[in-house]
């Protein structure tokens, strides 16, 4: 899901040549993971030697430096980031959405300054580009929208031009349904989802963009459970969130199985407690909200996935008939018409309850985050031995949020204490995980976009 | 022509180009400090984009940008319209694209340009492409755009035949390696020369058991061992050759969670409890009563919650699940 061009070199050493030559030679994969396990286990015991007030210190959200972390850039960023020269909306969002996380406001004229550069983005046929006077994008379209929205003013709520995006959507949608990034660019569920999310948050979801999405999405689901980019792909932490988040936003979950969607999600978490994106591939803190945020949804899709099991387990016993293949009850035909009110389903689903606790474990997710991921200087980052970044920073903390919600069963009250790991004060605000904006700016939004 | 590394104002083709600075605005946010030598390379190419103009100078300028960031998928774009209209020698452009590809081999917008090359040159450079993928993976052998390339190529323009090797070259050098495990099932559900899942299944089961039975601790083959039966659960249980894996491992190691959960879908899926079940989980409990339950599905599950600390959550949930839809 990394939109981000820069490219992470191999490291040199070769595992094999350092093997014994007696014992079973260890694959690459082994020599990566027994690293990073090492390194994370070195933490995890200096956690549970410490007293009990420094274990308190050690797990404390480091609040002011992250704020000092992120402010900066949204004035300069350094030389070496011309290589994010065309995410430049994504830069916006990734300081602002974790700045509101953190609850802390920006002053007026940055707000302000932050709009007028997003103008320069737009289109004038519709459409956010990754920096002014480039081709506009589906995914630095869903930046600009989600740092909009944070911002939440009047000003920059209007600035959007909704009829003009709904044209460029529409444009960027091919004959198979799923949507391609930009003019002439790749068809991936990345681009379904950046779509799908923003048409939904700026209420201009119909029929005609949804046509076709949820049956692409349903076929980029692999043998292993998990969401791939493409059909055939791998099953992966950041289009497994994409698919699902899409489908629900379309009311058309069913269309995949959820329940080895589940199973794959809940074991893509490791002995490391933060997740993987990959079956055997390495934690990483941002897939804490990939995978995070994917697995919370299915905690308010119950109904759906005990019906999907009941199917896939009623035909024990062989009789030849095909009532095993799953979602094959999908009810499209309530779809079929322009009349359905596509926005209310984004909002319905965040004013439902979860109706079973976490299938993730929250607190051990948390536990990565803190004492894994944070950067003594400010900022979060992927693993320990790796740099703090923007991305992380934004995605390590949207996936801190999740894991400290999880636990609510009723949307209106707060976490409790022991779900919340740390201090109390750890606790960020909630978001609204399908858009991944902080809820009262997506709500704030949602009101001004259904008046329009 | 040899390029020289001077930037593009020193280019007597653009001679008469008035470069286009980016408007920021007055008070811009996120403002890149760019180099001297970025900013007049973007400077000249914003100049022949806003013009339109598709000459061999436009084209020449884009690799410039491109190689200073190239991320930059308007470019990318441009430059494809720049190729089509001087009807451009694309073999040359794959060798250009690849160059940047290998120094930069995660980026969205180089392996987009390279299908769209691929695809114009047609089935002829399958080969060829399937041999620089092998190149990117040998690098790294879990790169996400370079498998989906490979598939993509495979599928449009073939060159089937070597495949299944290939993924077998691969999981001998790295049983791990979940992405030649998820290119195995591609091959053997999609390949037109090995007769689909339905013939490949029966020899597919016994490999994969094989991989299995030399690492237990290994997902990736547990996973490709349900997916053999995806859809078709009924066969799964049906296949002796399961159920019998799975007690093989336990017997050695009674905590193995991979085995106790694809135990747990047979179950669930009608596997009627052996013998050889009952004296596993009898084993279990005896030392650890507290797994003890009537419904082997449901002992299974305690022993999950027990021996999966991680996933306690969910194997709790499943648990209750089964209890209330049986
Ligand atoms: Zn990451």
């Amino acid at each position: 899901m990394d939109p981000s061009p820069q490219s992470t070199p191999p490291t040199g050493d070769d595992p094999a040549a350092a093997a014994d030559p007696d014992l079973p030679r260890l694959t690459v994969t082994q020599v990566e993971q027994m690293k990073v396990e090492a390194r994370v286990g070195d933490i995890y015991r200096s956690l549970f030697g410490a007293a009990p007030n420094t274990k308190s210190i050690m797990l404390e959200l480091w609040r002011d430096q992250h704020i000092e972390y992120l402010t900066p850039g949204l004035r300069h960023m350094g030389p070496a980031f011309h290589v994010l020269d065309a995410n430049r909306p994504w830069l916006c969002y990734w300081m602002v959405h974790p700045l509101a996380l953190l609850d802390e406001a920006l002053d007026d004229d940055l707000e302000n300054d932050i709009i007028d550069f997003l103008a320069r983005c737009q289109d004038k046929d519709g459409g956010y580009s990754g920096g002014p006077g480039q081709l506009p994008h589906l995914a630095t379209t869903y930046a600009a929208v989600n740092t909009l929205v944070t911002i939440g003013s009047e000003r920059a709520l209007s600035s959007i031009n909704r009829g003009n995006l709904y044209n460029f959507m529409l444009q960027m949608k091919d004959v198979s349904g799923a949507f391609r990034m930009h003019d002439g660019g790749e068809i991936d569920v990345r681009a379904s989802y950046t779509a799908i999310s923003v048409a939904s948050l700026v209420n201009i979801l119909d029929f005609k963009l949804a046509k076709g999405v949820g049956d692409y999405i349903a076929r980029c689901q692999t043998y292993e459970g998990g969401i791939a980019g493409e059909p055939y792909a791998e099953a992966h932490g950041g289009y497994t969130f994409c698919g699902l988040a899409a489908l629900i936003l379309l009311n058309e979950a069913e269309k995949v199985d959820l329940p080895s969607l589940i199973g794959w999600v809940a074991f893509r978490q490791g002995v490391e407690c933060g997740f993987q994106g990959r079956t055997n591939k390495l934690v990483d803190g941002c897939y804490s909200f990939w995978q995070g945020a994917a697995i919370a949804f299915t905690q308010k899709l119950i109904t759906i996935v005990d019906k999907q099991l009941k199917s896939s387990y009623s035909c024990k016993r062989p009789s030849g008939e095909d009532a095993c293949s799953t979602s094959s009850y999908g009810c499209t035909a309530k779809k079929s018409s322009s009349a359905v009110d596509y926005a209310k389903f984004g909002f319905d689903f965040i004013q439902q309850s979860n109706q079973i606790g976490p299938l993730f474990h929250n607190i051990a997710l948390q536990q990565y985050i803190l004492l894994c991921s944070q950067v003594l200087e400010g900022g979060l980052r992927d693993k320990p031995g790796k740099n703090r970044d923007h991305y992380h920073s934004c995605y390590c903390l949207s996936g801190l949020a999740v894991s400290q919600y999880s636990a609510m069963t009723d949307t209106g009250s707060c976490p409790l204490p022991q779900h919340v790991l740390g201090p109390y004060s750890n606790l960020l605000e909630p978001i609204h995980p399908l858009y991944n904006v902080v809820l009262d700016k997506y709500h704030t939004a949602y009101e001004f976009f259904s008046e329009e | 022509m040899e390029h020289t590394k001077s930037g593009p104002s020193s280019w007597p083709e653009l001679a008469d180009v008035v470069p286009v600075p980016q408007d920021d605005g007055p008070s811009p946010v996120v403002s890149i400090a760019y180099r001297d030598d970025f900013r007049e390379v973007m400077d000249y190419f914003r100049a022949l984009y806003l013009t339109g103009e598709r000459s061999p100078r436009a084209l020449r300028l884009t690799a410039e940008a491109i190689e200073l960031n190239p991320g930059n998928y308007t470019v990318w774009h441009f430059r494809r319209l720049i190729l089509e209209s001087l009807d451009f020698d694309l073999l040359e452009e794959m060798k250009f694209v690849e160059k940047i590809a290998e120094c930069n081999p995660k980026n969205y917008q180089i392996w987009h340009h390279k299908r769209w090359l691929a695809e114009k040159l047609g089935p002829g450079i399958a080969n060829k492409e399937h041999e620089f993928t092998m190149k990117i993976l040998a690098i790294d052998a879990k790169n996400y755009h370079a498998w989906s390339h490979r598939q993509w190529v495979l599928q449009a323009l073939g060159g089937w035949e070597t495949e299944l090797e290939y993924c077998d070259h691969l999981l001998k050098e790295d049983v791990f390696n979940n992405s030649a495990w998820n290119q195995r099932y591609f091959v053997i559900t999609r390949s037109p020369f090995l007769g689909g899942l339905a013939a490949m299944r029966d020899s597919e089961v016994d490999y994969t058991i094989e991989a299995i039975l030399a690492n237990a601790q290994n997902e990736s083959p547990w996973r490709y061992l349900k997916g053999l039966y995806k859809g078709e659960n009924n066969l799964l249980v049906e296949d002796e050759r399961i159920s019998a894996v799975c007690f093989k491992v336990l017997k050695n190691d009674w905590t193995c969670v991979f085995a106790l959960s694809l135990l747990l879908d047979l179950l669930c899926t009608g596997l009627q409890p052996s013998d050889e079940l009952r004296s596993t989980l009898e084993t279990i409990r005896s030392s650890h009563p507290e797994t003890a339950d009537d419904d082997p599905a449901a002992a299974v599950c305690c022993i999950l919650q027990k021996c999966d600390p991680l996933r306690v959550n969910y194997w709790s949930w499943f648990k209750d699940t089964l209890s209330q839809i049986s």
